[in-house]
C-alpha cells in the first residue's frame, strides 16, 4: 500500500517511525525522495528520543543560565564553575525501555552511556547516581535485582563510585521500570571540551569498540532491508563492556596532553548518524563526509544502513586536526584500542556518506538535527487525584507500631542492601557516603566538596504534576543543604507515559511549568537533561509523571560537611520549619490506610529558601552537628533515620500539637521545608536568633542519646526494633 | 623510598594507591605500565585493585602473563616487597606467588563495606607499625574475594603463621558473622613463607585519611616506608 501523495510505502515509514507528514517535509526539503539509507538516518534522528519533537517547545521555557554556568543544555553534558579553576560536568539520562526488556544490560549500558557523555566533555567521571522505580516486591524482583546488578557490574568494573540515587516501588512501574543514571565529572574549566566539528578538513576518528549490528534502532526497526534471517538473533538491547570503556576513558583523559584534538563526541542513541550530525550542527555551515567502508566492523557483510544506525556501545568520535592523526591514534594504541579515520569535516553543511567511491547518502545537517516538525499537541489539565477526607481517617492507634511499619516500607527502608553492592569508595573522594541525604565527593587538592543527589516523589506528581515537581526540586535542594553544601545546578530526567494522550501531554506541560517555576525561584539553572516518553504498556495507565531531579551543590571546605545521623549524646535535637496537616500522598496514608489520595503538601518556595538559608548559615557558623531533610515518612521517620544513622536514640517530652495540627500529621505528615538538626546546647541562643532573623520556626524536640526513640507518652521505639524493621525492608 | 604502582588495563586503584603514596605518605611514586618489563628501581611494588584485562576468564588469570609480571616475580624471588591489594591479591595467586585462590563471595554479590581485621603478624615489613592482635578497620570492595585453599595448603599456612589478617568483629574475635565473603578461616590477607609478598582483599589505600572514614590503612603504608628506609640506611 502506498501513502497517498507521498509515493512511499507506508510500511517502510512505520519501520523508521516517521509519519506521512514528516515524510512530506523531507521530500520538500530535499526536492527528491530520500533513499533508504537517508530515510533510516532521518528516522532515528527525528525519533522522539533524539529530536525531542514533542517536548522541545516546552523545554525552551526552562531556566538554564546563571553566573556559575559554563555550559548549558545542547552539549553532551552541562558544566558549572565550582571554583579554583574546576568545572563540574554532569547529566542524567534514562535507560527505561532497554531495562524493562533486559534489566542487567539495560541498566549497565545506561551507566556506560552517561559516563561517555561526561568523558566527551573532557572530564574525568568521579561519581554515579541512579534513580530507580519498580513495581512492588516481590513481583518485580527480576527487574530490581537485574538493574542493581547491572549498575554494579558496570560501575564497579570501570572504577567510578556509585554514591547515591533513590528507589521507589509503586504499581505503576510494574511493566515500565524507570532507570535513570546520572554522572558527575571534573575537568579544569579551561580544558572543557565541546563536541563541535570545527575546521574544514579536520579528521573524524572513530575509536573504541568495533561496530556491529547490535541495537539498530531497537525493536521498531524490523529488518526488511536488512538481513531478514539474522534479525532474530540480533539482541534488541546492546551489551556493555565496562573494561573496554575503562580503557576508552583513560585514553580520552590522555588526550588532554595534546592539542591535536578539536572535539570529542559520544556515540549513543542513533550511533554514528547522530554523533556526526550533532557535531556538525553545532558549527554553522559545517558538514561531514564519512566513508562507511573505513568503519572497523565486528561482523561481515554489514550494509551502510547498518553501519550508520548501529548502536554498538563504547565508541567515541574524535575530531582531530588534519595531519595530527597519528599522534592521537598512538594514544589509543597505548590502551590497545582500535581507531580509524573515517572521514573529515567539510564546509558544505551536509552529511555525506560514501562507501568507497559510491555516495550512499547526502543530507543537509540542519534537516537532520533541526528539520523535524515540532509537535504542538494540546494537553488537558491532569485530573486531580482522588480527594482525601482527613476526618474519615481514624487516629493512629499506636504511633510506635506505625513507625515500625513505615520503617519497613520498601520506599523508606535502609538502602544499604543496594549500595553495598556498588563500589561507592573508589577514587578516595567519597567524604559523605551513600545512605543519608546527599553524598559528597571532595575535589582532591582543594578543600571543595561537591554534594550530589537525586529526588522525586512521583506519587506527589501523580496527584498534582505541577506541585509534585516543585516538591522534587525542593527536596533535592534540602538533600544538598543537609550536607552543608549550597545547591548549585540541576539536571533533570522527565519520565512520562504516552504524550499522545492529552492527559499525559497535560502532565508534561504542568511538569515543565512547575519545574521552571521552582528552579527560577530557587535560582537553580538546569544545565542538562533528558526526556523519556512512552513509558506505558498496553492495558495500563502508564507510569506516574516521574520528573527526576538531579542536583549538585558545593561547600567551600568539606571539613564543615554535615551528615544525617546524630553525632553526640546530649546534643539538642531540633526541627526547623513547621508541620501542617500534610497527609496527602504520604507514605503513611499508603502504608497505614492503603490510600493514594489527596493533594500533595503545599509548598511555599520563598519559605523553602528561607529555611535552607537558615540551615546553611548555621552550618557555616559551626552551630550544627547533624542535619537531615524531613520529607518522605514525616517527622517521626526522619527522627528514626537520624537515630539509626547515628547509632543512638533520642528522648524528649511529648510533642505539643497546636490546633488544627492532627496527631497523625504531626508525626507522619510530609510538610516540606523542614530539617531535623542536632546541635550542642550552647548553640541554642544563636540558632534561635538566626531563626527569628529568617522568620523560620525552630522547635526543640529533645536530646540525642540512649537506645530508644521516645517522645514521652506518645511514642517509644527501641533502636533494636527500629533497626530490624528498617534493615529488612527490601527482603521481600 | 620508592613505591611502584603497577597499571594494567582495567586497574582502578592505581590512582588511589598513588594518591596515598604521593600525597599522604609523601614517598616517591612511580607508575609501572604493564607492557614494560622494568620496575624502575622501586623498593616496593603494589599490584592495585581493579579488573585487570577485564578479569575475563578468571580474576587475574590474564594479568599474570603481562611483561611486568615476570619482573615482579624475579623481584619477589630476590626478597623485594610485593603487595597485592584486591585484584592484586588475585593476580598474585594466579601467578603462583601466593598459594590458594579467590573465589566468588558466598553471598554471590559484590560487597563494598567496612570490615574489621585482626592483625596476626605484626613482625612483617607490611605490618610493623601495627600491634599483634590489633583490630584494623579497612573496607572491602569485591565480588570474588572469598579466599580458598585446599586443606593441606591451609594447614601449612596456619602452621607457618602466614595468615596476616582475618575478618573479625570490633573486639577482634574471629566469628563467622564477621566474615563478609565466606573466606576459609576468615582469611583476609596472607603472606608468602619468606614474608616479602603480601596479598590482601581489603583496601588500605581507601582509609589513609580521616575524611574518608579512618586512617588504619595508612599504618600499612607507614610500615613499608619504615622498613624500606631502614633497609636503605642499613
Amino acid at each position: 500500500m502506498r501513502t497517498q501523495g507521498s509515493g512511499v510505502d507506508s510500511r517502510k515509514l512505520r519501520e523508521v517511525a516517521l509519519s506521512a507528514d514528516e515524510y512530506g517535509v523531507i521530500v520538500e526539503a530535499l526536492e527528491r525522495p530520500p533513499n533508504d539509507v537517508e530515510l533510516g538516518m532521518l528516522g532515528v534522528l527525528w525519533s522522539e528520543h533524539c529530536s525531542y519533537k514533542t517536548s522541545k517547545l516546552l523545554l525552551r521555557r526552562l531556566p538554564s543560565t546563571g553566573s556559575a554556568v559554563i555550559q548549558g543544555p545542547g552539549e553532551n553534558a552541562g558544566a558549572v564553575d565550582i571554583g579554583e579553576g574546576w568545572a563540574a560536568v554532569f547529566k542524567i539520562e534514562s535507560h527505561n525501555h532497554p531495562s524493562a526488556i533486559e534489566p542487567y544490560q539495560g541498566a549497565a549500558t545506561g551507566v556506560g552511556g552517561i559516563l561517555r557523555d561526561v568523558i566527551a566533555m573532557g572530564a574525568r567521571p568521579i561519581a554515579l547516581l541512579d534513580s530507580l522505580r519498580f513495581g512492588p516486591l516481590p513481583g518485580s524482583r527480576h527487574h530490581f535485582d537485574g538493574v542493581v546488578a547491572g549498575i554494579g557490574g558496570y560501575g564497579n568494573c570501570i572504577g567510578v563510585p556509585t554514591v547515591g540515587g533513590e528507589v521507589y516501588f509503586e504499581d505503576c512501574y510494574t511493566q515500565n521500570p524507570i532507570v535513570n543514571a546520572m554522572c558527575i565529572g571534573l575537568v579544569r574549566a579551561d580544558q572543557l571540551m565541546r563536541a563541535r566539528a570545527e575546521g574544514t578538513g579536520n579528521r573524524l576518528l572513530l575509536v573504541g569498540a568495533d561496530t556491529g549490528r547490535d541495537g539498530i534502532h531497537g525493536a521498531s526497526f524490523a529488518s526488511v532491508e536488512l538481513d531478514e534471517n539474522s534479525s532474530e538473533r540480533r539482541p534488541a538491547v546492546q551489551v556493555g563492556n565496562p573494561f573496554l570503556e575503562k580503557c576508552l576513558l583513560e585514553a580520552c583523559m590522555d588526550l588532554s596532553r595534546t592539542d591535536a584534538v578539536v572535539a570529542i563526541q559520544d556515540l549513543g542513541a542513533a550511533g554514528l548518524t547522530s554523533s556526526v550530525a550533532e557535531c556538525a550542527a553545532r558549527v554553522p555551515g559545517a558538514g561531514a563526509r564519512i566513508d562507511v567502508a573505513k568503519v572497523p566492523r565486528r561482523e561481515r557483510g554489514m550494509t551502510p544502513y547498518q553501519v550508520m544506525l548501529s548502536e554498538s556501545q563504547e565508541r567515541m568520535l574524535i575530531v582531530v586536526r588534519r595531519g595530527r592523526e597519528r599522534e592521537v591514534e598512538r594514544i589509543f594504541e597505548t590502551w590497545d584500542l582500535t581507531s580509524a579515520v573515517i572521514g573529515e569535516v567539510t564546509d558544505d553543511g551536509h552529511v555525506t556518506v560514501v562507501e568507497g567511491d559510491d555516495e550512499v547518502a547526502r543530507l543537509p545537517v540542519q534537516l537532520l538535527t533541526d528539520g523535524v516538525p515540532l509537535r504542538r499537541l494540546s494537553g488537558v489539565p491532569p485530573r486531580p487525584g482522588p480527594a482525601l477526607d482527613l476526618d474519615s481517617l481514624p487516629p493512629p492507634a499506636d504511633l510506635g507500631a506505625s513507625l515500625l511499619r513505615l520503617l519497613a516500607s520498601p520506599n523508606l527502608c535502609s538502602r544499604r542492601p543496594i549500595f553495598r553492592r556498588y563500589d561507592h569508595m573508589v577514587g578516595d573522594s567519597t567524604v559523605v557516603p551513600p545512605g543519608g541525604d546527599a553524598a559528597m565527593l571532595r575535589v582532591k587538592s582543594t578543600r571543595i566538596g561537591l554534594a550530589a543527589t537525586t529526588a522525586c516523589n512521583a506519587r506527589y506528581c501523580h496527584l498534582d504534576a505541577n506541585l509534585g515537581v516543585q516538591l522534587a526540586v525542593a527536596e533535592a535542594a534540602r538533600n544538598i543543604i543537609a550536607t552543608g553544601a549550597e545547591p548549585l545546578a540541576v539536571t533533570d530526567c522527565l519520565n512520562l507515559a504516552n504524550p499522545d494522550r492529552a492527559e499525559v501531554y497535560g502532565q508534561l506541560e504542568e511538569t515543565i511549568a512547575g519545574l521552571g517555576q521552582a528552579c527560577r525561584t530557587l535560582e537553580l539553572p538546569i544545565v542538562s537533561g533528558n526526556v523519556s516518553l512512552y513509558n506505558e504498556s498496553a492495558g495500563t495507565d502508564g507510569i506516574y509523571p516521574t520528573p527526576v531531579i538531579g542536583m549538585i551543590g558545593r561547600i567551600e571546605d568539606y571539613a564543615h560537611r554535615l551528615q544525617a545521623g546524630f553525632k553526640n549524646e546530649g546534643d539538642f535535637v531540633l526541627v526547623i520549619g513547621s508541620s501542617h496537616n500534610d497527609l496527602g500522598g504520604s507514605e503513611y496514608l499508603k502504608v497505614e490506610h492503603g490510600l493514594v489520595a489527596g493533594r500533595p503538601p503545599a509548598l511555599d518556595l520563598v519559605r523553602e529558601r528561607a529555611v535552607g538559608t537558615l540551615v546553611l548559615t548555621a552550618a557555616r557558623a559551626g552551630h550544627l552537628r547533624s542535619a537531615h531533610d524531613c520529607s518522605d515518612g514525616g517527622l517521626l521517620v526522619a527522627l528514626a533515620e537520624c537515630c539509626l544513622l547515628g547509632g543512638m536514640g533520642m528522648r524528649g517530652p511529648a510533642l505539643t500539637l497546636e490546633p488544627p495540627l492532627r496527631l497523625d500529621a504531626a508525626f507522619f505528615g510530609e510538610s516540606p521545608s523542614r530539617f531535623i538538626v542536632s546541635a550542642p546546647s550552647r548553640a541554642m541562643p544563636e540558632l534561635q536568633s538566626l531563626a527569628r532573623r529568617h522568620h523560620v520556626e525552630i522547635s526543640l524536640l529533645g536530646m540525642a542519646g540512649g537506645d530508644v526513640l521516645e517522645l514521652e507518652g506518645q511514642v517509644k521505639a527501641s533502636m533494636m526494633d527500629m533497626r530490624q524493621a528498617w534493615e529488612g525492608g527490601l527482603e521481600h | 623510598m620508592k613505591f611502584g604502582v603497577v597499571v594494567f588495563p582495567g586497574t582502578w586503584s592505581d590512582r588511589d594507591c598513588g594518591w596515598v603514596v604521593d600525597q599522604v605518605l609523601g614517598a616517591e611514586l612511580r607508575y609501572l605500565w604493564h607492557k614494560e618489563a622494568d620496575l624502575r628501581d622501586c623498593d616496593c611494588i603494589i599490584l592495585p585493585g581493579g579488573f585487570a584485562y577485564g578479569d575475563y576468564l578468571r580474576t587475574g588469570a590474564i594479568a599474570r602473563f603481562a611483561p611486568v609480571m615476570e619482573k615482579v616475580s624475579e623481584f619477589a624471588a630476590r626478597g623485594g616487597l610485593v603487595w597485592g591489594i584486591c585484584n592484586g591479591f588475585q593476580i598474585l595467586c594466579e601467578a603462583g606467588l601466593l598459594p590458594g585462590a579467590l573465589i566468588r563471595n558466598s553471598s554471590l554479590e559484590f560487597r563494598c563495606e567496612w570490615t574489621n581485621l585482626v592483625v596476626e603478624r605484626a613482625d612483617l615489613p607490611f605490618t610493623s607499625a601495627c600491634e599483634e592482635r590489633e583490630v584494623l578497620r579497612i573496607p572491602i570492595s569485591h565480588g570474588e574475594g572469598s579466599y580458598f585453599a585446599d586443606p593441606a595448603t591451609l594447614s601449612r599456612l596456619e602452621q607457618n603463621g602466614q595468615v596476616v589478617f582475618r575478618y573479625a568483629d570490633v573486639e577482634g574475635r574471629v566469628r563467622p558473622n564477621a566474615n563478609p565473603n565466606g573466606s576459609v578461616h576468615n582469611i583476609a590477607g596472607i603472606v608468602n613463607s619468606r614474608g616479602n609478598v603480601l596479598g590482601m582483599m581489603p583496601h588500605p589505600e581507601r582509609c589513609a585519611e580521616q575524611e574518608l572514614g579512618g586512617t588504619d590503612g595508612l599504618k600499612l603504608f607507614r610500615s613499608v616506608m619504615h622498613h624500606a628506609t631502614k633497609a636503605l640506611a642499613g
